[in-house]
């Protein structure tokens, strides 16, 4: 066997991981693709062992629920064929691994940097020196956007190459946000601090992350979870998804100068998080979800509040909905707006709402289900236009499933475990992986320890680290002032792509 | 039009009709308070994720603080967060609070610049700079504008261009990639300008404090006139941090 197949959340000792030749590795991970939309790159990444770089790559398997992993060592300074040159899906994690590493590919289609990690190969590459794409040309012109936006947002600069007011290329460079969180886990050894930094991947995917860093702390301790703990996170993930979707749909909204819709989401999104303040302390659920600890247990009485919150929610938010796709002046701003067609989101390889906007179905509730998503049985919301309108719909319906969910999920609140069993240290020599399916979609986060136990490479890959190219693609001929609602559509994330 | 009408109808009155003495729902980790009760010193220090907690008297620095809540989880009877959102100092050194403290943290305002409340008292236009933020304060910062806090009926209102700004407000811990653009933009601001730090990354660098790859040097160099703590702030805390600063008590 060329590789290895584990599960969502396992943990295998690291010499499981068949070590290949990098022509067997291209071969491999190349064809597991080829026409299987329901296999995608999950984690692709390197790490340094002496004087050599270790290539890891994880491709999922959506229909059998399995992730195939394999693994190859390559010199330093080598040159490699570019598994690009096949699959555009694999050129995010090679500008990655070129950046850090300095590994040269050849027959890729654009190396540009990725984020400017301090830690990056060629330190004389600067942010501020980046010769951005640019054509010759009488009839065009470029407009360049950031770092700092207008509005209360993260940082990051987009240069616009237009025809007149049409947006002929757009290019977006982000490492602004950079903080070096992947190097902070290997250096803060306390548990507490990591799930901080976990916390602060994506401070609009707390629970998301934080839950996915749970899951492979726990499972390379051989934790065992108790319902409770999975009960809790499952509310957790769908109030984040409720409270997200709903602020975006006031971005929108607010984006298209429908002033009433803007007001009414953007207040609706309130209750939500103010329940989470009233169920964890905190309005954005940070210090709520805690690896092998059910921090703050979800009881009858919250059980209850929440009824209550989700009753005078859903008919103001139902309304409001119903009166926005009513309006022909807002469906003439999100319809045919920012498509990006299912070739192209299969070819980038896009995940969560930005795969699902086109027909392509990638959801891990589903595909490599985890918590209490297995009695739930999701079922994704797919939409097939890949325009503006297809994400506001997914949102809408999303929020609405949500609901449905919790619902269902408050019927039946599991007992408290009091008994606390111990965390224990983490297994040497081992690798572990974790899939969760947050509002924009698949995080994946890796870890592999080294012979005592500690951490030796801390891997996080948030969605928006593959559907930044997709928003790049929406834009292509549309009009430079419908640049705001194809990005509110989307909302990615800066800083979980900076890291 | 009708419809439209319904729906204003049916959100009811939804602004806070006094946003300084608005009571948060549920459990807030507001300002803590430390009791004298003895507890084993250096465990409780150990505790702290941050390393917020400091010795003789025992203390803690909000301006470090994440709020999680660790602290007063293991250590009930020493420390207890009370609901106070009203956190915000002009001094760094009033963010720490020591044992036996119970009173509330305010602005000082005799070290408030004279030209800030004089110019800025009945308007103050912020540009926000996010420098490595999570978007977790960008949010709040947001939600301080929206129907509920309703912050720009004090005047106070984020403003797209640097040159209609009054200051700048500084989220994150600054990274190395934003740390040119960070000074870009405070200098494109007119005098009287301020400063204002929002979150516990950007006043201490938070837990990205030992990180290569940030770079708080800008920090030096200017006089920080408003701490805003929490991770994230609150809108409460925000909105009445910056009424705190730009208007007198009456």
């Amino acid at each position: 066997m060329n590789y290895t197949t584990v599960l969502n959340m396992q943990t295998i000792t690291i010499s499981m991981i068949p070590e290949i030749s990098y022509e067997t590795f291209f071969e491999l991970n190349t064809v597991f693709i080829t026409n299987h939309a329901e296999r995608h790159c999950v984690n692709y990444f390197g790490y340094k062992i002496e004087n050599h770089i270790k290539l890891i790559c994880c491709i999922a398997d959506d229909d059998k629920h399995e992730i195939y992993v394999s693994s190859c060592v390559v010199e330093a300074n080598a040159s490699l064929r570019s598994f690009s040159s096949i699959h555009l899906c694999f050129e995010k994690f090679e500008r990655e691994i070129h950046e850090n590493f300095g590994i040269n590919y050849t027959g890729h289609p654009w190396l540009k940097p990725v984020r400017y990690a301090f830690n990056r190969f060629d330190l004389s590459k600067t942010i501020a020196n980046y010769p951005f794409y640019s054509i010759d040309s009488e009839e065009l012109h470029e407009v360049g956007v950031g770092p700092i936006h207008a509005g209360v947002i993260e940082p990051g600069h987009f240069r616009f190459i237009c025809n007149g007011e049409q947006i002929l290329h757009l290019e977006i460079q982000l490492g602004y946000q950079h903080r070096g969180i992947e190097q902070l886990f290997l250096e803060k050894k306390n548990l507490l601090q990591r799930t901080a930094l976990a916390e602060s991947i994506a401070g609009d995917t707390v629970v998301g992350h934080t839950t996915a860093f749970s899951h492979v702390w726990e499972s390379l301790c051989d934790f065992k979870t108790t319902k409770d703990i999975e009960f809790a996170r499952t509310i957790a993930l769908e109030l984040e998804r409720i409270a997200i979707h709903t602020g975006d749909l006031s971005a929108v909204c607010a984006d298209v100068a429908y002033q009433l819709g803007s007001s009414v989401f953007g207040r609706l999104r309130t209750p939500i998080i103010n329940f989470m303040q009233e169920w964890g302390g905190n309005r954005l659920s940070k210090g709520l979800i805690r690896p092998g600890r059910n921090q703050f247990p979800f009881n009858q009485t919250l059980a209850d509040r929440l009824k209550v919150v989700l009753d005078t929610f859903e008919p103001d938010f139902n309304e409001m909905c119903t009166q926005l796709f009513k309006l022909p002046s807002a469906s003439s701003r999100f319809e045919r707006t920012g498509v990006v067609s299912y070739e192209d989101v299969l070819s980038i390889g896009t995940v969560g709402l930005s795969a699902r906007m086109s027909g392509l179905s990638r959801d891990i509730r589903i595909s490599h289900p985890y918590s209490l998503y297995p009695e739930i049985k999701h079922e994704p919301i797919i939409k097939h236009h890949g325009d503006v309108y297809s994400r506001v719909q997914i949102r809408k319906s999303e929020v609405q499933q949500s609901i449905q969910y919790l619902r269902q999920l408050i019927e039946n609140i599991p007992e408290y475990n009091q008994s606390e069993q111990l965390l224990k240290t983490p297994q040497p020599d081992s690798f572990a992986i974790s899939l969760v399916e947050g509002w924009r979609g698949e995080i994946c986060h890796c870890a592999i320890t080294d012979a005592k136990g500690d951490l030796i490479i801390y891997k996080i890959k948030d969605p928006s680290f593959h559907n930044w190219l997709a928003l790049a693609m929406a834009v292509r001929n549309n009009e430079i002032s419908d640049f705001p609602i194809c990005n509110k559509s989307f909302n990615l994330s800066y800083c979980g792509h900076d890291l | 039009m009708l419809d439209n009408l319904k729906i204003i109808y049916h959100q009811g009155k939804q602004f806070i009709p006094d946003v300084t003495t608005a009571k948060v729902p549920g459990i807030f980790r507001g300002r803590p308070v430390i009791s004298p009760e003895k507890v084993d010193e250096e465990k409780l220090i150990e505790v702290c994720p941050m390393k917020a907690i400091l010795k003789n008297p025992i203390a803690i620095d909000l301006g470090k603080c994440s709020f999680c809540g660790e602290c007063a989880q293991q250590f009930p009877e020493k420390i207890r967060f009370t609901t106070d959102y009203k956190i915000t100092a002009n001094e760094r050194e009033r963010l720490i609070v020591k044992e036996g403290d119970d009173i509330p943290i305010e602005v000082n305002p005799d070290t408030v610049r004279k030209e800030i409340r004089s110019v800025f008292g009945g308007s103050l236009k912020l540009r926000q700079v996010s420098a490595g933020g999570d978007n977790s304060c960008e949010w709040e910062l947001n939600a301080a504008n929206n129907v509920q806090f309703d912050m720009s009926r004090f005047g106070i209102e984020f403003v797209a261009s640097p040159r209609h700004a009054d200051g700048i407000v500084i989220t994150g811990p600054i990274t190395k990639n934003m740390a040119e653009a960070v000074q870009i933009c405070y200098d494109a601001v007119p005098e009287p300008k301020i400063i204002v730090l929002v979150g516990t990354d950007a006043i201490s660098g938070g837990i990205f404090a030992d990180s290569k790859a940030i770079d708080r040097s800008f920090l030096d160099k200017y006089h920080i006139d408003l701490y805003i703590p929490g991770n994230p702030a609150h809108p409460l805390t925000i909105v009445n941090g910056l009424l705190d600063l730009i208007r007198k008590k009456k």
